[in-house]
């Protein structure tokens, strides 16, 4: 198939054996023109040829075409979509407005293909047909359309798909979570459910940015991390348990006899040698509290800290414990302004219980603190850097706790609030005067 | 084509509005081994490269195949997805966090016939369009942001460099034969909307000149307290200028900024906020890589990636330098790092000074911290180091 515009460059994405973007972009441009259902395709039929153009000058300048987003929505929303116009209207009309939309992905990005299908053909109808799946923070993201499209595509998907769009701008991100109970036997808490849950209390904050910056929360079944709440969610929900780990002897036996592949098979493409449980697991155990007697595997469970290694590695033997919940933490980021930053530990462990009246204090007593105190375009991790950790304990009321460091403070420069030295901070120096001479 | 309307009426913006209904529940989309069996799974293995089975305790049985998915995707090729998942596993089909598409099927023999079906599929171009893999000790797919198909402030392009260094460590993908999962992740700008700053490698798209600044459109289309206010390092004061117009030639005075070079570290934020203050340039733009971070708890703490290589330049459409870089680090780290280290452990447990010298990199004044107080932490305060190749005394350091 020929199409407008030569791409020499692009074409050499097309070899080699991943998945060609290049190769599925022509593709759906092939469709487009060929058109075999006869849609009566809302914006340019030509587009994706000139998505590939345009993408074909950059690879050629290597410099980007697209502009700054401008200011389009839909009506009460101040998210969920982002304005983009190309920088060479005149060479690639079809692309010329070509705004995104971030669609809410169910949690866990099951589907089914009906309701696949039916995202497919509204984009199809009312898009260039081409889509992310998914975006970073996790929506379906539908990219390009023209701004009259955008009411016309929100109330297709509200009437008959009874489904919204996903956040952008200065408001709470799209929640997103791991699979979680669905397929993990590792999960300690329904992380669908909670980021389900929260996401349908909190559509306000998601619609309407009133918030100082982005906010994310992100919800991993296990220490494990899957989603990598801990380095990109300003609220990072980690599922852990506080009993004692499940050990299967006969299967500990299985493993050692060499019956059981180590670490569910995830080593089986090179020779390692014979499973040695001392050298693997027991040696690896960061806080040194498992041990052999005879061929039984014991765990000093009070000094584990739930790394998840011995677990990972015994998936048939060992098993999180039963009283299960998770741990919150906050501030995380990429780096821009500050610099990077890790979540830090705030709530060690939380049960995870409906109506989660727990966890939305939390969160809500953050949000009130970030809200009133955040600077634009600060970040809650900068926030707690600027104003301190202290600060965000007496802004959540929680009570400070060895588990919220890693180690106590290298320096003795400490605030002291006045209430806590005896007399307060006033002192008579007419009084101190009389006991020692100037 | 001619408009045709929803339903929605422009005149009466809120007639029958419907807002605020958030997403579906998940649970109206698990195929019903995965509903019957939900919290109730016991144990999993990962059979081959690519494929999973998870036992629950009632005996039943899930088998996973996962393929590298492109996150770039056309509705034609999602149809295909959805042509295969009916055929295959009626009707149910998920994506991964990481981009990977995952069948699900009850039983053991329909396995077989997925994996064939999904491995005879190409594209015309050729390559395949349903790669099985990414599991266990070895290389997932790169999670990666828009790059130059639909970004505005990007340094490189994002589909492009996943699809070069995808090609080139393929057999990693479809392997598990490294030390531990090799995670990669990739972000077009220091923005990093898809955070991959905690990364075993971190592909990160980057400039390296200060902002242009467009005087006579500035004033209109920017707020220059906002702009100033953006920039981290203060770098950014607001200037009055005389400039002749490009417009109508004539001379005239205009509000606008003027910005320090030497403060300035490039991050765009400025133009994030001010349109008038691009910094996309084709000698200026090009690469970080970032390696040694990771997100999960297993044995250490979650790390932040280390810049290990301060500049590659943009060499589309097959970035070979890019490519050939992080096949180095790779190898390194195969060969040489232990069962069950993430490459960031084996850095830190042979040192990083052993790190640049294992795998060929060289080390330059760049990859010095000095951005704040973070800095400090990462100079070596031990007498504590190793001596590599060509580092031996005082005589050998000697700037020439």
């Amino acid at each position: 198939m020929a199409f407008k515009h030569e791409t020499p460059l692009l074409d050499q994405l097309e070899s080699g054996p991943w998945p060609s973007f290049v190769s599925d972009l022509k593709r759906q441009a092939t469709h487009r023109k060929e058109n075999p259902d006869n849609v009566e395709y809302q914006i340019d039929t030509d587009c994706v040829e000139d998505i590939l153009g345009v993408v074909e000058l950059s690879y050629k300048e290597k410099e980007v075409h697209w502009k700054h987003g401008g200011i389009v929505g839909v009506f009460g929303y101040g998210g969920g979509v982002i304005g983009r116009y190309c920088d060479q209207p005149e060479q690639f009309p079809g692309v010329a407005h070509f705004h995104t939309l971030r669609v809410n992905q169910p949690n866990g990005k099951y589907y089914t293909t009906d309701y696949l299908r039916r995202i497919c053909d509204l984009w199809d109808f009312r898009g260039s047909g081409v889509m992310n799946m998914h975006g970073s923070t996790g929506d379906i993201i539908f990219l390009g359309t023209r701004t009259e499209q955008l009411e016309e595509i929100f109330y297709e998907m509200t009437h008959k798909m009874d489904q919204d769009l996903g956040g952008s701008g200065s408001n709470l991100r799209t929640p997103s979570c791991c699979l979680g109970e669905s397929r993990c036997e590792w999960a300690c808490y329904n992380t669908q459910e909670l980021c389900y849950q929260l996401t349908h209390e909190y559509q306000d904050e998601l619609h309407r940015p009133a918030f100082p910056y982005k906010f994310k929360f992100k919800f991993d079944g296990c220490p494990n991390g899957c989603v990598a709440a801990i380095a990109r969610a300003d609220m990072s929900f980690l599922g852990t348990w506080r009993d004692n780990i499940r050990i299967d002897q006969e299967a500990v036996k299985a493993y050692v006899g060499g019956e059981l592949p180590p670490n569910g098979g995830a080593h089986s493409g090179r020779d390692w040698g014979p499973f040695d449980i001392q050298k693997e697991v027991i040696d690896r155990c960061p806080t040194q509290c498992m041990w052999m007697e005879g061929d039984q595997l014991k765990i000093n469970d009070k000094e584990c800290n739930r790394c998840m290694h011995c677990i990972n590695v015994m998936p048939r033997a060992l098993r999180p414990g039963e009283d299960k919940g998770l741990s919150i933490l906050v501030g995380a980021k990429a780096p821009i302004l500050d610099g990077a930053q890790m979540s830090s530990m705030l709530v060690p462990f939380m049960k995870v219980e409906e109506p989660y009246d727990d966890i939305k204090e939390v969160i809500e007593n953050i949000w009130d603190w970030w809200m009133e105190e955040g600077k634009n375009r600060e970040r809650l991790g900068e926030l707690i850097k600027r104003q301190g950790f202290q600060k965000l304990l007496d802004m959540t009321g929680l009570k400070a706790l060895a588990q919220h460091v890693q180690e106590p403070r290298h320096n003795p420069y400490i605030f002291w609030r006045e209430e806590e030295v005896p007399g307060g901070f006033s002192q008579d120096i007419t009084d101190f005067r009389k006991r020692h001479q100037r | 084509m001619a408009f045709v309307s929803s339903g929605y009426n422009p005149d009466k913006p809120m007639e029958d509005r419907i807002t605020d209904i958030g997403n579906h529940h998940y649970g109206e989309f698990l195929p019903p081994v995965i509903k019957n069996n939900f919290g109730k799974w016991q144990w999993h293995e990962i059979l081959e490269p690519g494929v999973l089975m998870h036992k629950a305790e009632g005996g039943d049985e899930v088998y996973t195949v996962r393929v590298g998915g492109m996150r770039l995707m056309s509705v034609e090729f999602a149809r295909e997805i959805c042509e295969i998942a009916d055929k295959h596993c009626d009707g149910y089909v998920r994506f991964t966090t990481r981009n990977n598409i995952e069948f699900m099927v009850d039983s053991k023999d329909k396995v077989e016939p997925l994996k064939q079906d999904l491995m005879s599929r190409k594209m015309e171009g050729g390559s395949y369009k349903f790669p099985i893999g990414g599991t266990g000790a070895g290389l997932t797919n790169i999670i990666h942001t828009q790059g130059w198909i639909h970004c505005h402030t990007p340094a490189t392009d994002a589909s492009g460099t996943v699809k070069v260094v995808m090609d080139e460590l393929f057999e990693e993908f479809q392997n598990m034969r490294l030390p531990a999962q090799l995670r990669i992740s990739m972000a077009c700008c220091l923005n990093m909307c898809g955070a991959v700053h905690c990364s075993d490698i971190a592909i990160l798209g980057y400039h390296r000149k200060p902002p242009m600044i467009d005087d006579e459109f500035l004033d209109n289309l920017c707020e220059i307290p906002l702009a100033i206010a953006a920039c981290p390092t203060a770098a950014i004061k607001p200037k009055k200028k005389e400039i002749t117009s490009e417009r109508t030639g004539e001379k005239k005075e205009v509000k606008s900024v003027e910005i320090n070079v030497e403060k300035c570290m490039y991050c765009g934020n400025c133009y994030t906020m001010c349109p008038s203050l691009p910094l996309a340039n084709a000698e200026g733009d090009g690469i970080v890589l970032m390696a040694g971070g990771k997100v999960s708890n297993r044995i250490s703490a979650p790390k932040f990636s280390k810049v290990v290589v301060a500049f590659i330049p943009n060499e589309p459409p097959r970035w070979p330098t890019l490519a050939k870089t992080i096949r180095q680090i790779v190898e390194a780290y195969e060969k040489n790092a232990r069962k069950y280290e993430r490459l960031g452990e084996w850095a830190e447990r042979i040192g990083w000074e052993k790190f640049f010298e294992v795998t060929g990199l060289e080390f330059s004044h760049h990859l010095i911290d000095d951005f704040r107080d973070p800095a400090y932490y990462t100079w070596r305060q031990t007498s504590n180091f190793k001596f590599t190749e060509g580092m031996n005394d005082y005589a050998a350091i000697k700037a020439e």
